[in-house]
């Protein structure tokens, strides 16, 4: 099928400057950017006049419940919701019931998500089997698979050796490792930050060193087996530093935030507001702000949703005794746009960091509008208003941290090889 | 203070009893007076005022507890209600669906109030955001977050000791990080004006950034006591030995033991106190327990009488705010 | 509309009188006295020295039971309960300033058969004013009142007295 976008407002960040003009495509892929060919003739137009015309975002994390959770949400209804947040590829953590620890689970949800044709799911398969963080998974077999990367989802690896011998192991197949680094001791059982809030609510506290000395431990390992190491929602100022220093002296690493610590604080969790317990936890003000500095100059590469949808009763009870998580998929592209408004980062910054840079993380070359490339897309008004509220959440899980918030970024369609997934 | 503090009505007035933050020191001495003509209840031939008559108080108990929960039972039906009690012994399993079961369960049966105790912080909050309108929640205890009644109570057993809280020294001693009594106390104490709040304990027993309370922390036993008018020792649990925190009760008690010959260092009319139950010889020895100083027995008979204040503060809020006539 | 101090002092001295008569035509002997705060307890207090009572006075504070609390809620406090003696087989005279429905009496007996049973009580009031709500009289009155609608007799003081009339 051709499809041409009119007269929208290209923002590629794969190019220097924003273009105004038509997207074309044609067999799932783009075929021009900028100016349609005389004799290029669409089966379906788009009119984007007075829209930004974006590369579908890419997720490097979003829970869609199946296997194993399906009492919370479905592959079929999170890809309802993320095609309406204009994201056209989604990675799922291992973590799901039994664990993407063998390719059977991989081929699973691989053809759900297909069957479902709204996102392009992506598997990731277990670094250990079982995620008991003790024998190593089937990573070849994985990645024959389909999986792009393995992880340890936020299950620990107490022993330093299983961990240096598990990149050791993943480097000799050239498998990314999408580790969150999390020291499980120091963890100790917390559920926020530990600081003025925590001390306040008598909540059990997660210090940031539970992160740091985790990243640390990690970072030199990742140096002395060469592995390619990907670092999943950070949380902590201090990991922003460490990260900076590995990439300064040429280490692959790269990392990822969550949307939330973005955007909230330990101090949005006062009232005992289960809609903010999440792990990694939100921390301070500072490490919010360094965050946020760290997408804009790219020591962060990606941020991504870590969706999380939720039954009803997995958040409705004392704080602690909640499940830990938000449903945010939907608004991950308004939320990015607020951060731009915010002046925490410019307009192609925000966008490249949900499109261009987790592509990169991937290394499946997506996440741009340049001619060539797969039709993933997404149109909308930049300047439009949504006002975020739990009941018009697509999404099984009504579980948002942001309702009432009014956010600019009006997606009217989204685009999946060049098929509309969604449209407004 | 939360972000919508639901323990006040629109007019400001008790509705659930939660938390001592954010409390002004009209509203606690307003219950400390209201407790003061309840403290005569006890010695009439009939030892109770008809106010909760018809009334059903509900002991809602996820944590054990005999003490306070016979202390607010006494209380309830001092005020002439009925009383339930009801223990739930908290498994993982059951987690919130019972919670909310339970609650509506008890609704139905037309309870009018629910005194909580719950091994979770903020508990009692999550359950007063769901119970009806009219029911009315007092916090009997959440993990380590508020014990109101406690802090109440103890603030009254200050009062009648020491006139005037705007000139005291306070020090609070022992595992201020767990102890959900030091921080209700902190926010009381506070609220009354006491200028100089001291929270003594080893470094790891005193949670991150408690300055932000409004307390001064002391490391060392002997400053944290020097002058002090009131010191209130905290129980040490026996589970802060397998949890890292500390090596032994003996330690404990060498370094943060209060003793005849540490409280010298506190003013010669320094009154003891400690919430209960007490641990003789670890926390407290038993000579400084028994003692002059000590005001422990007196506290747990204010118990009675500032939990009849409570209960009848709450309940009353359901009132019309009408002119008070005649 | 006012009554000075010493109208009323004039008006308690002859409750004095009425009181003593009372007590010896029915063989009351050694009498308590008990007054309701917070206007009862002025005018007992008077009472108490004209008559001469050994025993010390008493004070209710009926807050607890009156039976506006579903209404009204809590009040602000006035002073709790005192009554130092045993009521148990003894006669008292219970003092109020106003009686008007007749409720804050009705209070003031139910809380004094908290206390223990009295062999009687001897109601004596300053003011006695239409507009009884419950079946109760006084046995003594200082001054009987009518009021219009919408009208209020208070007792200020405690020193000195004095008797307002005030529309609401």
């Amino acid at each position: 099928m051709r499809v041409r976008i009119r007269n929208g407002r290209l923002i590629d960040p794969a190019r220097k400057r924003d273009v105004r003009g038509d997207l074309c495509i044609a067999g799932g892929r783009i075929v021009a950017a900028g100016r349609a060919p005389a004799e290029f003739t669409p089966d379906f137009d788009i009119d984007a006049a007075g829209q930004c015309v974006i590369p579908g975002l890419v997720d490097l994390c979003a829970r869609f419940r199946e296997p194993g959770a399906e009492h919370k949400a479905r592959i079929r209804s999170e890809s309802i919701a993320a095609a309406a947040g204009g994201v056209t590829t989604v990675c799922c953590p291992p973590d799901t019931s039994p664990v993407i620890d063998t390719p059977a689970v991989v081929e699973l949800i691989h053809r759900r998500g297909a069957d479902c044709g709204l996102t392009r799911i992506l598997a990731l398969g277990a670094v250990t089997q079982g995620l008991q963080g003790e024998r190593l998974a089937e990573m070849r077999a994985l990645q024959l698979a389909g999986c792009p990367a393995v992880s340890n989802a936020r299950a620990p690896i107490p022993n330093s050796e299983v961990l240096r011998r598990a990149l050791e192991y993943a480097a000799n197949f050239n498998l990314t490792v999408f580790l969150f680094a999390e020291d499980h001791y120091l963890r100790n059982s917390g559920v926020v930050h530990e600081g003025a809030v925590s001390t306040r609510l008598g909540l059990p506290p997660v210090p940031a060193t539970a992160e740091t000395v985790a990243v640390s431990r990690a970072l030199q390992l990742a140096e002395q087996t060469g592995a390619r190491v990907h670092f999943c929602r950070l949380s902590a100022e201090a990991s922003v530093g460490m990260i900076a220093a590995a990439k300064a002296s040429g280490l692959p690493v790269s990392a990822d935030v969550a949307i939330c610590n973005l955007h909230l604080t330990e101090d949005d969790v006062d009232g005992y507001n289960s809609d903010c317990h999440l792990i990694p936890p939100l921390r301070t003000a500072a490490d919010r702000d360094a965050l946020r500095r760290a997408v804009a100059d790219g020591t962060i590469d990606a941020v991504c949703s870590d969706h999380q949808p939720h039954d009803d009763d997995a958040k409705a009870s004392p704080f602690s005794l909640t499940e830990p998580g938000a449903s945010t998929i939907e608004h991950l592209l308004p939320l990015m746009l607020r951060l731009a408004q915010d002046g925490a980062m410019d307009l192609r910054t925000a966008i490249d960091a949900v499109t261009r840079r987790p592509a990169l993380v991937l290394g499946n070359g997506g996440g741009t509008l340049q001619v060539g490339a797969t039709a993933d897309v997404a149109v909308m008004h930049a300047g439009e208003t949504i006002t975020v509220s739990r009941r018009s959440l697509r999404s099984a899980g009504k579980n948002t941290p942001f309702s009432g918030w009014r956010l600019p970024g009006k997606i009217s369609h989204t685009l999946l090889a060049g098929k509309v997934v969604f449209s407004a | 203070m939360t972000a919508h503090d639901i323990q006040l009505d629109e007019h400001g007035r008790l509705k659930h009893f939660l938390t001592t933050e954010g409390f002004s020191r009209e509203l606690i001495l307003e219950i400390l007076d209201h407790a003061e003509s309840f403290a005569g209840v006890g010695d009439r031939a009939v030892k109770k005022v008809p106010l909760l008559r018809g009334k059903t108080v509900v002991n809602l108990f996820f944590e054990p507890s005999t003490r306070t929960r016979t202390t607010f039972e006494l209380a309830a039906k001092r005020l002439s209600a009925d009383v339930l009690n009801i223990s739930i012994e908290a498994s993982a399993a059951s987690k919130g669906e019972s919670l909310q079961d339970t609650l509506r369960t008890l609704e139905a049966m037309h309870c009018d109030m629910f005194v909580v105790r719950h091994a979770n912080s903020g508990a009692a909050h999550f359950i007063a955001r769901q119970v009806a309108p009219h029911v009315r929640v007092i916090n009997g205890g959440d993990g380590r977050h508020a014990h109101p009644t406690q802090a109440l109570l103890d603030m009254f057993t200050i009062r009648r000791h020491k006139r005037d809280f705007e000139s005291l020294s306070v020090a609070i001693v022992g595992d201020i990080a767990h102890s959900r009594v030091a921080r209700s106390e902190i926010h009381a104490l506070r609220s009354l004006g006491v200028p100089d709040l001291r929270v003594v304990g080893p470094k790891t027993l005193i949670p991150a950034q408690v300055e932000r309370l409004g307390v001064r922390v002391f490391h060392e036993l002997d400053e944290g006591l020097a002058r002090a008018d009131v010191v209130i020792m905290l129980r040490l649990q026996r589970e802060r030995m397998r949890g890292a925190l500390l090596p032994s009760e003996q330690e404990y008690f060498q370094c943060y033991g209060l003793t005849a010959q540490r409280l010298k260092a506190a003013k010669p009319d320094v009154i003891v106190m400690h919430p209960g139950p007490i641990n003789r010889g670890i926390e407290i020895d038993s000579r400084v327990a028994d003692g002059d100083h000590s005001v422990i027995l007196q506290q747990v008979s204010h118990g009675i009488a500032v939990r009849m204040a409570v209960m009848a503060m709450t309940m009353g809020s359901l009132a019309q705010p009408a002119e008070r006539g005649h | 509309m006012i009554i000075q101090h010493e109208e009323i002092e004039r008006l308690i001295a002859g409750m004095g009188d009425q009181a003593q008569k009372l007590l010896a035509a029915t063989g009351r002997r050694d009498p308590l006295m008990i007054g309701i705060h917070t206007g009862g307890v002025w005018v007992a207090e008077r009472l108490h020295r004209l008559l001469g009572v050994e025993n010390p006075l008493g004070e209710l504070n009926i807050a607890f039971y009156r039976d506006d609390f579903s209404r009204i809620g809590m009040h602000p406090t006035v002073a709790p309960s005192r009554l130092p003696f045993d009521i148990e087989g003894r006669d008292l005279i219970l003092v109020d300033d106003v009686l008007y429905t007749g409720r804050t009496v009705r209070a003031a007996m139910n809380e004094i058969f908290d206390w223990g049973r009295p062999a009687s009580i001897c109601l004596v009031v300053l003011v006695e004013r239409g507009g009884r709500e419950l079946p109760v009289q006084a046995d003594v009155v200082g001054r009987s009142l009518s009021l219009k609608n919408g009208e209020h007799v208070k007792l200020t003081g405690p020193e000195p007295l004095a008797l307002e009339i005030r529309k609401t």
